[in-house]
């Protein structure tokens, strides 16, 4: 059953970054792409749990703040170790200046 | 206080020590606005490029020089000179570029990483990965494998590893080990298995390098091959030695807060250049996504919040030399950095307490 729920604002993320966004118990990161689309994956590196929203985006890639261990949030795939895991992804929908994820 | 029997701490990675370190989340962080800790983390492939094409030209230049005098006494500072740039300056490369901060571009990292790697003798997987530990759990004992000073520390260890004696004959036993196809227990404990062949291999090749030089020595009854590849790792990391001894040493162990556990120490630019900036440790622990390049400048954004950064490596090493003597004679013992008045306190955490032999 899909569950849309709204993450944030399309301003509250600036171009080329990444917001943490809680929802039940479980935490996601809400990318905003250098050509303003928006993603969403899971917010913690499969490498040490540690929250990718303090990382660094440069492209399509989000940089674990900890050990560099990097993944592409478009695909959620690992693309440096230590990450080796890939992450989750979720579908995002923007609507009236809204970002919405389709969350479980 | 646990009631075991006294006794010195274990600090192998499988042994009665290596219980579990500290949640990420828990390692204290200095405030920083997110907008300005952006700023700092930028990879920029410029300064990279100058940076290291700086080193490799004044490395290949200072070696021309090496190979032009000798067999005259000219030899003698030209090996000198050389060896800091090859030793040296190789084994901070290794570093940065294992963290992957120096270029923007990757394969620009991957390059220097391996080249920077096999002029240090490190094995460039089991290296990223032992790193990676040193980071989750620095200082920490029983999980982090690169506790250079195991306590009661050894003194003579570490001014004979000024020529990488200790150290640098381990990497080469390693060398032959992974070449093998053989781990350590502790190995095993960081390497995962899908890196473990290319890290058998690389070591095969670094190694199948080595003895190359070692026979177009012995083919040309020559020691230069030698003094170009292969000694400089000896005689000219001194520097490196010199100047990393006093990340850790003598201070606090299992405590995840890095403003305690490390040091940042000044330099002049020179030592800064060969050393890549590592002398801010404690910003690089704190934040290890900031390449060395505005190290400096993350240095000014968190110090009130930090210790006083040491005005030398003379001044680090004169707290670090006695604290060391005492810990031979009291493990116990260790410096404890003071924060400033207006510093974020260190929050409390739980590790167990062990009882040390005296």
């Amino acid at each position: 059953m899909s569950n849309w729920t709204r993450a944030c604002a399309v301003d509250d993320i600036e171009e080329e970054d990444l917001i943490r966004f809680d929802h039940n118990g479980r935490t996601y990161a809400v990318y905003r792409s250098p050509s303003d689309e928006y993603f969403c994956t899971d917010g913690l590196c499969t490498h040490e749990q540690v929250h990718l929203a303090d990382g660094l985006v440069m492209d399509y890639i989000i940089e674990c703040p900890m050990h560099n261990g990097q993944f592409d949030y478009r695909t959620g795939k690992a693309m440096r170790s230590p990450a080796c895991v890939d992450l989750r992804t979720y579908p995002v929908r923007v609507e009236n200046g809204q970002v919405f994820v389709e969350v479980e | 206080m646990t009631d075991e029997a006294p006794r010195f701490r274990d600090y192998s990675l499988t042994g009665i020590d290596a219980r579990p370190g500290f949640e990420p989340g828990q390692w204290y962080s200095s405030p920083i606005p997110r907008k300005r800790l952006k700023q700092l983390m930028r990879r920029s492939d410029r300064k990279g490029l100058i940076n290291n094409g700086l080193w490799i030209g004044l490395t290949v230049v200072t070696g021309c020089l090496l190979v032009a005098t000798w067999g005259s006494w000219w030899a003698l500072p030209a090996a000198f000179v050389y060896g800091i740039f090859y030793g040296s300056g190789a084994d901070s490369r290794w570093h940065e570029c294992g963290h992957g901060t120096v270029f923007k571009t990757r394969w620009l990292n991957n390059v220097f990483y391996h080249l920077a790697s096999f002029m240090s003798l490190k094995n460039p997987y089991l290296w990223r990965w032992s790193h990676t530990r040193h980071h989750t759990d620095t200082i920490v004992v029983g999980r982090d494998p690169e506790i250079a000073f195991p306590r009661p520390p050894s003194i003579l260890g570490m001014f004979t590893n000024l020529l990488y004696l200790r150290s640098g004959l381990k990497e080469f036993d390693r060398m032959i080990r992974l070449s093998l196809g053989r781990l350590t227990d502790d190995e095993k404990q960081y390497l995962i298995e899908s890196e473990r062949p290319p890290a058998f291999w690389t070591s095969r090749v670094h190694l199948a390098v080595h003895l190359s030089v070692v026979g177009v020595s012995i083919w040309t009854q020559s020691w230069l091959p030698l003094m170009l590849i292969g000694l400089p790792s000896f005689y000219g990391s001194w520097l490196h030695h010199l100047l990393a001894a006093t990340q850790h040493a003598g201070l606090a162990e299992d405590l995840p807060d890095h403003r305690l556990n490390s040091r940042t120490v000044y330099l002049n630019p020179f030592f800064s250049f060969i050393y890549s900036n590592m002398n801010y440790h404690v910003e690089h622990h704190m934040y290890p996504m900031v390449p060395f390049y505005t190290l400096p400048e993350l240095h000014e954004e968190i110090k009130n919040d930090c210790p006083p950064a040491y005005s030398s490596s003379i001044a680090a090493y004169r707290e670090m030399i006695p604290a060391m003597l005492r810990q031979r004679r009291d493990p116990n013992h260790f410096v404890r950095r003071p924060l400033p008045e207006q510093a974020n306190p260190t929050p409390h955490y739980v590790r167990p307490q062990f009882v040390y032999a005296t």
